[in-house]
């Protein structure tokens, strides 16, 4: 039987298990939303297009699977970018279908037309423009493939019109057929052993694990490989809730504002095991003086992140999950007395009993008390999903994540805006969880428009905006670094949360007084329906510790 | 230092951008880039010449194995190979000159391939120093055009039996 492109389009997300799209129609892609008239798929009408790309992300953050998302040629296509950037820089499988201009018309300047793969090149894993419907299936096949598969990230597939109208005999490939495109999982076996020596060589290893180990799904070889050697574990942004927030072996995260703790067994540390984990400049500060006693072992399946800015002396390229498990494998504990690290964990508990994360309470709401106080009233149990500035960073601090997929933040790109489309999108994934969107009130203006999107899909998220009424990172930036000289940092005309909550349909809390904190959070965890919580905390609060950038790790400014 | 990337690529549209959008997004160097397909049709190869310090190279052949186009990758400068380059010189030939001039095409075995009451064409291929060359001994004549394709290269193939 033929189908169109535009049917076919559809065969093949239901072949490849797809149930949810997020999407916004348009011109070019008229073809396909008719099929999706009486199509098996949901579909969730967004309210912007970049919405729509952070929503499918925060669905595949939450579920390992992919998300997928519809847009229209020129405009519609243009305004996913950021939302694709985003995924990106933290490797999020998103798959992006745009309609394009139909074919004869590509390359004339027609009306909204836009290079959309072009302009996307750089941003994404790896895109396609399809010229023949019969290409369609395979291509479809590809993208699915390719987004899941090796490092994941984002793939765009860009559909003329009139490759959505004609037809052709539809037929799903049974498998993937690309000879220049072979992931490498398992790790080489010379290397696992060198990697296992140096380990137990060391008096004081650190593991330094990061989204990685998350996206390979690897979180319980992390576990019992650092119980199996007792090894202390930091977490970078991106690796949050990969293991334990409250194992006792946990340090924190490090960088830029980790832990007293992380940085100091970082910078201290013999032999540092990083894991799916890729050296940011936010996560080793002078990069010569990061991690200096230490030999190096760097374990992650995308080879071009080994050695790129740090060296290292035993690489490792491999699926974090395969190369764990062959470590255990070749980890028997009597190779290793039980003592011998005792030494190394009483300077880390001498470091962590000193120097816990803290803040100084005063009359005021201080936004690490509303974070603590969320944590503590969802029984560390919610997916919690953060815009971008100080609140990211606290929510990182001061929530303890013990799940996998239980975090999600823009770490690589670092988007504001992210964190609301991302909740929705977590919520869609699982309606019965608690989806909390920790924000400041810059960044939830930029997707506010998203509230209309919970309203109408009875989505009950939840953001606790963290109302500083300024641009507060900067801010804190332009305090430690420009003399305060707070330059067009201060948003004093910002909406009324509660009233805007209210008009989109949803509820809005306000919060003033510290006392008034923990009944707002409970009203709002109480209501089935979106909540804004607009919480009026401390103007100035900092975020502490703070390593300056360009300074090592160890050079942290504390309360 | 210079090196010789050999690399092979799906032929289809839009993968030599992809190869040097590579290169200026992450700031890498191309002196020469040179594409053609190759004895399989759905293959074509690329020769590019850049240069580095060898964690840079580590960089782009890693970066370039990761592009899902691309087949193969081969730092031909570790390996034992043969490089050559083709210029065209269009040179100005006056009456007096013509003599010395059909004497350097000789000794570099270059050719003339056009010729008109006033200039030469000159082809010449050669590794890129003896292109160079050519082109110093050719400029006092005055030389008028150059066209210049970059290095393409190929590893030697193994003498023993
Ligand atoms: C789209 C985008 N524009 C600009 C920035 C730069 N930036 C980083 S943090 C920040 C301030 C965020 O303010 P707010 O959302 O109020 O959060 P706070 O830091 O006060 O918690 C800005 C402007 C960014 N990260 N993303």
């Amino acid at each position: 039987m033929k189908l169109t492109g535009a049917q076919i389009f559809v065969e093949c997300l239901l072949k490849e298990g797809i149930d949810t799209i997020f999407g916004y129609p348009g011109g070019a892609v008229l073809p396909i939303y008719d099929a999706l008239y009486n199509a098996p798929l949901r579909h969730i009408l967004v309210r912007h297009e970049q919405g729509a790309v952070h929503m499918a992300d925060g669905y595949a953050r939450a579920t390992g699977r992919p998300g997928v998302v519809l847009v229209t040629s020129g405009p519609g296509a243009t305004n996913t970018v950021t939302g694709i950037a985003t995924a990106y820089m933290d490797s999020i499988p998103v798959v992006v279908f745009t309609g394009q201009v139909p074919t004869a018309l590509i390359g004339n300047d027609a009306f909204q037309e836009a290079d959309i793969v072009g302009i996307t090149r750089p941003c994404t894993k790896h895109n396609y423009l399809v010229k023949d419907v019969k290409d369609i299936a395979k291509v479809i096949k590809e993208a699915f493939h390719i987004a899941l598969t090796g490092r994941p990230g984002p793939v765009l597939v860009d559909l003329p019109k009139d490759i959505l109208n004609a037809q052709t005999e539809f037929k799903y490939p049974e498998k993937v057929d690309l000879r220049s495109y072979q992931p490498t999982y398992e790790g080489h076996p010379g290397q696992v052993k060198r990697a296992l020596d140096t380990i137990l060589a060391s008096k004081r290893p650190v593991i330094y694990a990061g989204g990685g180990v998350l996206l390979s799904g690897a979180s319980n070889e992390l576990k019992s490989f650092a119980e199996k050697l007792g090894i202390p574990v930091t977490l970078t942004l991106m690796g949050l809730g990969s293991f334990p927030g409250t194992h006792p072996l946990f340090l924190g995260m490090l960088g830029m504002h980790g832990t007293y703790t992380a940085n100091m067994s970082v910078t201290n540390t013999d032999c540092l095991i990083a894991i799916g984990s890729r050296f940011d400049d936010r996560v080793t500060g002078k990069v010569d003086e990061f991690a200096p006693y230490a030999k190096i072992i760097h374990i992650d399946i995308d080879p071009t992140s080994i050695s790129k800015n740090v060296r290292v002396d035993v690489p490792i390229v491999g699926d974090v999950k395969f190369v764990l498990k062959e470590i255990l494998k070749g980890l028997t504990e009597s190779k290793r007395k039980k003592d011998t690290l005792s030494e190394w964990h009483e300077q880390v508990k001498k470091w962590k009993d000193t120097h816990k994360l803290s803040y100084k309470q005063n009359d005021k709401i201080k936004p690490q008390y509303v974070i603590e106080k969320i944590y503590e009233l969802t029984k560390g149990d919610a997916i919690i999903t953060t815009e971008v500035g100080q609140n990211q960073m606290w929510a990182a601090q001061f929530y303890l994540y013990d799940s996998p997929r239980q975090f999600l933040t823009s770490g690589g790109l670092g988007t504001m805006g992210y964190g609301f489309p991302a909740a929705i999108g977590a919520q869609v994934a699982f309606p019965h969880k608690t989806v909390i969107d920790i924000a400041g009130d810059g960044s939830i203006q930029m997707n506010i428009q998203e509230l209309a999107t919970a309203v109408q899909y009875k989505l009950p998220v939840k953001v606790a905006i963290l109302n500083n009424r300024f641009l507060g990172m900067v801010r804190q930036w332009q305090e430690f670094f420009y003399e305060k000289r707070y330059s067009y940092t201060c948003m004093d005309a910002a909406p009324d949360f509660v009233k805007l909550a209210e008009a989109y349909g949803a509820v809005g809390l306000r919060a003033e007084k510290p006392e008034e904190v923990v009944p707002v959070i409970k009203e709002a965890l109480k209501v089935n329906k979106p909540v804004l919580m607009d919480f009026r905390v401390d103007r100035e609060e900092d975020v502490y510790p703070m390593v300056p950038a360009g300074q090592p790790l160890n050079k942290m400014l504390l309360v | 230092m210079r090196h010789i990337v050999s690399v092979l690529v799906d032929n289809e549209f839009g993968v030599l951008s992809r190869v040097a959008g590579l290169f200026s997004g992450r700031g890498f160097n191309i002196e020469s880039l040179c594409v053609a397909e190759t004895i399989d049709p759905k293959v074509s190869r690329m020769t590019i010449v850049t240069t580095g310090d060898d964690q840079i190279i580590e960089q782009i052949t890693k970066h370039l194995n990761k592009l899902i186009n691309v087949i193969k990758v081969s730092d031909l400068t570790a390996e034992d190979h043969i490089e050559r380059e083709l210029a065209m010189i269009k040179v100005n030939v006056g009456e007096k000159d013509r003599a010395e001039i059909l004497s350097i095409i000789d000794i570099f075995r270059a050719k003339v391939v056009d010729v008109s009451p006033k200039t030469y064409t000159i082809e010449m291929t050669g590794d890129g120093e003896k292109v160079n060359a050519i082109i110093e001994l050719l400029k006092p004549f005055g030389i008028k055009e150059i066209a210049r394709t970059g290095k393409i290269a190929l590893a030697r193939s193994q003498k023993t039996k």
